[in-house]
């Protein structure tokens, strides 16, 4: 019953951001021993650098630069699970999303016309395009239900590369943009010389303030309402809840933070090209949200980092992990193996092989909200009678606060 | 821009509907598999990509290739393509009652983003299947049926059709009119059709849903295997990346015609067809596929039933 003996005071306000439930003691630790992992991740390079330690693995700038992408990615991730985790819109297009950010940012902020607005403005302009073209967007889709939202946003994500290709006046078409700006702290610039270190702690920052955000919103009134809508669309709208508005929050606010990733992404990368964003991308990152575990902050930047190092570390370096293994231990099958099949051919089959097994055998994601949990493996005997009961009636003693205001969303 | 002539537009319109047919006949597959456990199969379209791959190989055996095209005797003619339809429909469609098997059948009650990933994961699989089958690059499908052309003057232009442009409609018409049959008439298509209403009812009346949602997929993964052969014949180049883009595009027809909905799959195979040919000529040939996808969300806005589907209430 802690939940619901906090919850008077906390969600009791009304505001936009009331404060966060109080979270229990052992997720605190699990949150404060990641964070000082990811906070010394490169402390062995900068060692190794300084002459100080020999590293045993090659823990090197390439595996600093595929952590700062991976930081993009997070952010991207955090961003999709507004919209398909929390108010259950499928969007196949999100990658759309993330080029216009990543093309806002490489327009206003390169040689190509001269603009060099600085990084932390583009932050939130981007922001803001990204998430006006998310309501415009919106606007006349989303009362489309389910798949045919779906499809929707896929036909969205197919529309704006071909634009993002043809319009070459702006654009710089198919050479895409290059020489884009690093930020900048007063005459320091972040990332300069290709050090990726800052870029990793900068990503860090920025995904520090948007689970912040994020995980405020979720226990707001509008959070609410994206749940309620998510669980049943018409039983929301019967109590009240304005859903066409709750699900343009939700689209704009997912678009405003692929504008942030993007922004990121851009700086990091210095060019931005029409080939980055294809629906696979979108592919990517919604199995970031979904492998994740939907619904769950913790889940869904798990599964960004799993998903992102799998593709882009463990699928390419495994025929080499293979390889020197067979060298190293001399096994004959190993060696035969190795010798008869060429595994670079195999990555996407096994890529498939995951997607696959891991919907059969795990569909909620590596860390699954409660509810979805529950959902899915309703005689779990993991989840006791209390919880069950906690997940079904959700603050009982906040009921009078959502009966006056909940009719005006 | 110069007004084009009546044969310009003509023949566009025929080109269109003979690469609409192609579209048609995937586009059948999309349309029944949704029909029947509402799941959008993003795996469809590599099937169809296999079944070119299927095809090329099967055609190498009667020494037909890109060098060593078009049988000459119409006799053998007749009978290896006959054989080639065989051979491929049934390969694609066990590959689709596999995929079904393994993939979709152990999600069925799993909420709905769990059958839609694990899609996307048999699409990946496939195409690597694809990649690892006939390379990278892409190949020439060679010319089963010589080409020729029909010409019809039109003042003082030609209309050229091609005769591959007429046996696939035909083949592709046939088709549907074999398939709407089965569906409407045949104790297994009543079968389907209460399937695809409400499962646990059709359960209850004695009907065995497994085998019906696996002979869906078996029709509908066939039926990618002939429109493979087609698009082998009359677009030529296959590559192991085909399936994607072919496969949206089919989907945009089976929506466009509305979902579930037979006749509308093919006219919306066919709208699709005649879209693209006319941006192709009239616009220029890079916003094509914004303009296939832009007709795609302008009919879900303002008809998500699509052309010919019926505006069902939302079951509660």
């Amino acid at each position: 019953m802690q939940r619901t003996a906090n919850s008077p005071q906390t969600a009791g306000s009304g505001s936009l951001f009331p404060a966060p439930k109080k979270a229990s003691r052992s997720s605190m630790i699990v949150a404060g021993v990641l964070s000082v992992f990811l906070l010394l991740l490169p402390v062995p390079q900068l060692l190794s650098e300084a002459g100080i330690v020999r590293l045993p693995i090659r823990f090197d700038q390439a595996f600093l630069n595929a952590a700062a992408d991976t930081a993009a990615f997070t952010l991207l991730a955090l961003g999709l699970n507004i919209v398909v985790g929390y108010a259950g819109l499928l969007d196949l297009g999100y990658a759309a999303f993330f080029a216009i950010g990543t093309y806002s940012y490489a327009i206003l902020a390169s040689s190509l016309f001269d603009l060099h607005v600085p990084f932390w403005i583009m932050l939130i302009v981007s922001g803001i395009i990204t998430a006006l073209f998310g309501v415009v967007f919106g606007a006349p889709t989303l009362r489309l239900r389910g798949d045919y939202l779906a499809i929707v946003t896929l036909g969205f994500g197919e529309i704006v590369p071909i634009f993002i290709l043809n319009l070459d006046q702006l654009t710089g078409g198919t050479n895409g943009i290059a020489g884009v700006d690093k930020p900048a702290i007063g005459s320091i610039i972040i990332g300069a010389n290709n050090d990726n270190i800052s870029f990793y702690y900068l990503g860090l920052l920025l995904i520090a303030l948007v689970v912040f955000i994020i995980n405020r919103l979720r226990d707001s009134r509008m959070g609410r309402a994206w749940m309620a809508i998510r669980e049943d669309e018409l039983a929301a709208a019967t109590m009240g809840i304005n859903t066409t508005t709750a699900k343009l929050w939700a689209f704009g606010l997912g678009a405003a933070l692929s504008g942030f990733a993007g922004t990121f992404y851009g700086s990091h990368l210095g060019f931005a090209s029409p080939g980055q964003f294809s629906f696979s991308q979108s592919v990517l990152i919604l199995c970031m949200v979904i492998l994740g575990g939907m619904g769950n902050l913790w889940g869904v930047m798990l599964g960004a980092v799993v998903i992102y190092l799998l593709q882009t570390v463990v699928l390419i370096q495994f025929p080499t992990w293979i390889s020197n293994l067979a060298k190293d231990t001399d096994l004959d099958f190993l060696v035969n193996f190795n010798q008869n099949v060429r595994l670079t051919d195999y990555t996407f089959f096994i890529y498939g092989i995951i997607l696959v097994l891991f919907m059969l055998f795990r569909p909620e994601g590596l860390i699954s909200s409660r509810r979805r949990k529950l959902e899915l493996h309703p005689e779990s005997e993991k989840i006791s009678d209390q919880e069950r009961q906690d997940l079904y009636d959700v603050r009982e003693t906040n009921q009078s606060d959502t009966d006056v205001k909940g009719s005006q969303p | 821009m110069d007004l084009p002539s009546l044969a310009e537009f003509l023949q566009q319109i025929i080109n269109g509907i003979s690469r609409g047919s192609v579209y048609a006949l995937i586009a059948l597959g999309y349309t029944m598999v949704y029909g029947i456990i509402e799941l959008i199969n993003f795996a469809h379209g590599d099937i169809f990509m296999l079944g070119t791959f299927t095809a090329l190989t099967f055609v190498a055996v009667f020494g037909i290739d890109s060098r060593n095209s078009a049988l000459q005797d119409p006799i053998a003619l007749i009978v290896v393509l006959l054989l080639t339809f065989v051979v491929t429909m049934t390969v694609t469609g066990l590959l689709g009652v596999l995929i079904e098997r393994f993939a979709y059948r152990p999600l069925r009650n799993a909420p709905k983003l769990a059958p839609l990933i694990s899609a996307l994961g048999v699409s990946y699989i496939l195409q690597n299947v694809g990649q690892v089958w006939k390379g990278p690059s892409n190949i020439t499908f060679p010319d089963i049926i010589p080409e020729t052309f029909i010409r019809i003057p039109i003042g003082e232009q030609f209309l050229l059709i091609r005769w591959k442009a007429v046996i696939i409609f035909s083949i592709s018409i046939a088709f549907m009119i074999l398939l709407t049959f089965f569906v409407q008439r045949t104790k297994l298509g009543k079968a389907m059709r209460a399937t695809a209403q409400d499962k646990t009812t059709a359960q209850l009346m004695g009907i065995n849903i497994n085998r019906t949602i696996a002979l869906t997929f078996f029709i509908g993964a066939a039926l990618a295997g002939a429109g493979a052969i087609l698009y082998g014949m009359f677009i030529k180049g296959v590559q192991f990346t085909i399936g994607f883009v072919i496969g949206l595009k089919a989907f945009t027809a089976a929506v466009l015609g509305g979902i579930g909905n037979i006749p509308g799959a093919m006219l919306g195979g066919f709208v699709i067809g005649m879209v693209e040919a006319m941006s192709d000529t009239f616009l220029e040939t890079r916003w094509t596929q914004a303009v296939v996808f832009a007709v795609l969300i302008l009919i879900l806005v303002f008809r998500p039933s699509g052309l010919l589907g019926q505006r069902v209430a939302e079951k509660v």
